[in-house]
């Protein structure tokens, strides 16, 4: 890998994002890369914005990644992917996971959910992918897989890394009794319509 | 073998990995996890203590009967525990002593953002500052060794973004852990007068020696590089790796014992060079030692003095440095688009939190509420804004009585709302002063059996030590009544009405008095069975509690749960004005 591939996760506190994010770790490290990860989550349990970074190459220094500089934005939630699309290089991609939770400000009445969120995202970059990774985690078997859904969607715009690398990573990450399930959500992910 | 650590991982397995045989700590982002990995190593003895000052004495005992030891905190951790750390700087030690300052720039978990940095040369002491989690492994070692070799307590300084990142570390096999055996030297531990004046000479002659060292240390390391203006860029920590993105070729210092400086190692490396740029995340300290050496640097107002830095904002203040003498260098276009406005989402009170009615009730009540850290500061959040004032751990105690000093006639409204992991760590000897002082306010133990906020590490109040074993609980009613307080009730804060009932009483009593609300962290119950919402009118009086499991259907303009965050705790049920709620299936 020549160059740094910076990749960014946003999601809810309790969404899993940083779960997704060890097991993106996990195959960028089977790949021989060199890595860099930051996480916020001081208060991520407690329903607030949450943000892991994700820098892979074959040396990098700073852990964090700049406003247009993520290759892959990937949104665990419609809010969120609003909130951090400025992130996004212009020839980027963002997956968005077509669920919306309502923050308290919303609420509680003192803001709206914005309505028109896809359509603005859509006409800012150049592939939005946007899938009902909620929904198809419930019927893989667990709608908590989500995460695991998001990351299948993320191994099919990384054509570079071999799948075998992915399912060690979800050996490595996810507990036994949990592993058909999100066997099943990273393949419905990885193959779901777009 | 490789492993990808955080920072905090890294400094854990350094404990382990250079013989450290006594850790101790009071939890507090971004520290936390440092004493949490130290416990997966069930060689060490590590224990949560109630406070950081108690942690760190716990510390200066095992230090001086021996043993290497580690304290961690975060950066406001180290003002409570600045007392005992700025006179064990004079005894010295036996075992290495390490305390790991976790500062926090850009406050993600914080209510200030201190450069912990300046202790080292306040107390006379070495600061090691980490660029990565190899680096904070290995400084451990470091540590310890300068700690025994110089006698003295080291601080290892790190960051948000150095605790919390992930990088690769090489393990290796432990040392042996051994402590060193204990010998009575009362001229060098007993801090009287007359010994203390002795030792103060010899944190003079300690300083230089540690000044010499600094010059050859290897944590202070000069990359060689290219640069056609002749600028050379001298950095710590974080800042570091910010550098090397943004200017990938320039000639580098990179300072890792950031106290003492290595001055002549620095006056030698920036003679090379036209213009020295000093790169460091928050206050100038650095820059401000370089300018008193004569050293004509750039530094502060083209980098600010808050927040965190980044690679842009590196590149974009070492362009305008050098503008400001004439030199004019290209830097990446930064080609970002601006961002959509986008509704907040702060971190609030959990679904199913048991003590969030307490704040509903309070602002019925009007009181004006002396807050405290922890969980419970997010009661200041609308729709609650439960909370007049929050400062420090323990301050709501002592603050309701300055409060009350200050407004005699705002007595009967003041109640101060403090968690039970912040009480034991400082709230007891507030309400002493209310008892002691005549005070009358009312003060409000929300018990959730956990230091919840930073992710429920045990405390005196909850029965377990880090360690896993079982523990005498602290008898909350025992410990008030034997401070002096002579009206403490126990109220279930589920139960709103009694919650409303108790606090009115208490607040109009010209006496203080405590109220004990007993319910654990929602987080760490499993009782979950999601409410249902019938002939819903449209009130709103639920979206007042302020739970996010609760919204209103703009369609329908009916109250909506939603059935995979609600607990089932039932607060919105009692203040429902047409008893709409209903508890849902299995």
């Amino acid at each position: 890998m020549s160059e740094t591939k910076n990749i960014l996760l946003v999601g809810v506190g309790g969404q899993g994002t940083i779960l997704a994010s060890k097991i993106l770790a996990h195959v960028a490290l089977g790949q021989g890369w060199d890595v860099k990860m930051s996480e916020i989550h001081g208060m991520a349990q407690r329903g607030g914005s949450v943000v892991t970074q994700v820098r892979i190459g074959t040396k990098v220094y700073s852990p964090i990644i700049e406003p247009g500089e993520a290759d892959v934005l990937v949104a665990f939630e419609q809010l969120e992917a609003y909130r951090w699309i400025h992130t996004l290089r212009p020839d980027g991609t963002v997956i968005i996971n077509d669920q919306k939770i309502a923050p308290l400000p919303v609420v509680a009445g003192a803001a709206t959910y914005p309505e028109t969120i896809l359509d603005d995202i859509r006409a800012k970059v150049a592939t939005a992918i946007v899938v009902p990774a909620l929904s198809l985690a419930t019927e893989a078997g667990n709608s908590k897989a989500t995460n695991v859904v998001l990351m299948g969607v993320l191994a099919s715009v990384m054509p570079d890394v071999p799948a075998e690398s992915w399912q060690e990573a979800l050996e490595a990450n996810v507990p036994v009794r949990f592993l058909e399930v999100n066997r099943k959500a990273f393949a419905a992910g990885f193959a779901c319509e777009r | 073998m490789k492993v990808l650590m955080t920072g905090n991982e890294a400094i854990a397995r350094g404990a382990y990995e250079y013989g450290v045989g006594v850790a101790a700590a009071y939890p507090g982002t971004p520290s936390t996890e440092i004493l949490e990995n130290i416990a997966t190593y069930k060689e060490i003895p590590c224990q949560w203590s109630p406070n950081e000052k108690v942690a760190l004495e716990v510390g200066i005992g095992a230090a001086i009967a021996g043993a290497r030891t580690i304290v961690t905190m975060k950066h406001v951790g180290v003002n409570v525990a600045a007392d005992p750390l700025l006179t064990v700087a004079y005894t010295g030690v036996r075992g290495g002593l390490v305390l790991v300052s976790a500062d926090d720039p850009g406050m993600h978990s914080s209510q200030n953002e201190q450069d912990n940095r300046f202790y080292g040369p306040f107390a006379k002491i070495p600061v090691l500052e980490p660029s990565d989690s190899q680096e904070a492994k290995e400084m451990v070692g470091l540590a310890l060794e300068m700690s025994e070799t110089f006698d003295t307590p080291v601080i290892l300084r790190i960051t948000t973004r150095i605790a919390h990142s992930r990088s690769l570390v090489t393990l290796n096999e432990p040392v042996e852990r051994t402590a060193k055996p204990y010998s009575k030297d009362a001229k060098k531990y007993v801090m009287i007068p007359a010994y203390g004046r002795a030792r103060r000479l010899f944190i003079e002659e300690r300083d230089q020696k540690l000044g010499a060292f600094s010059e050859t240390c290897p944590v202070n390391r000069i990359e060689a590089g290219s640069e056609p203006n002749g600028v050379g860029i001298l950095t710590s920590g974080i800042a570091y790796s910010y550098v090397k993105e943004a200017f990938p070729q320039a000639p580098v210092l990179r300072v890792g014992l950031t106290h003492p400086i290595p001055k002549q190692l620095i006056t030698d490396w920036a003679q090379g060079f036209n213009h020295v740029i000093v790169v460091e995340e928050l206050e100038p300290y650095l820059e401000n030692q370089l300018r008193a050496m004569g050293l004509p640097v750039l530094g502060k107002p083209f980098f600010p003095p808050f927040g965190e830095l980044s690679v842009q904002s590196v590149q974009a203040g070492v362009q305008a440095a050098l503008a400001s003498r004439g030199v004019a260098i290209a830097i990446p276009e930064t080609n970002v688009p601006a961002p959509f406005t986008a509704p907040m989402r702060p971190p609030v009170l959990c679904p199913g939190c048991p003590h969030r009615g307490v704040f509903y009730v309070l602002k019925q009540l009007k009181a004006v509420v002396s807050g405290d850290i922890g969980c419970y500061t997010l009661g200041t959040m609308a729709p609650l804004d439960g909370i007049d004032t929050c400062i420090c751990m323990g301050a709501s105690i002592s603050g309701a009585l300055g409060m009350e000093k200050a407004h005699p006639e705002m007595a009967n409204r003041i109640v101060a709302v403090i968690g039970d992991s912040t009480f034991l760590h400082s709230g007891v000897t507030g309400l002493m002063d209310i008892v002691y002082n005549g005070g009358t306010s009312t003060v409000m133990i929300l018990d959730n059996s956990i230091t919840a906020m930073t992710g429920h590490q045990h405390h005196p109040g909850t029965g377990q030590t880090l360690m896993g074993d079982p523990a005498p609980m602290v008898d909350y009613e025992a410990l008030v009544r034997a401070l002096g307080v002579k009206r403490v009730v126990e109220v279930d804060p589920l139960d709103i009405k009694q919650v409303k009932a108790v606090l009115k009483e208490e607040m109009a009593v010209r006496e203080p008095s405590v109220i004990i609300a007993r319910r654990p962290c929602a987080l760490r119950v499993k009782n979950d069975r999601p409410l249902i919402v019938e002939n819903c009118k449209g009130c709103r009086a639920c979206i007042g509690v302020g739970c996010p499991a609760l919204s209103m259907d703009p369609a329908t303009r009916k109250a909506v749960v939603d059935a995979t965050l609600c607990t089932g705790c039932g607060v919105c049920a009692r203040v429902c004005m047409f008893d709409c709620f209903r508890p849902g299936g299995e």
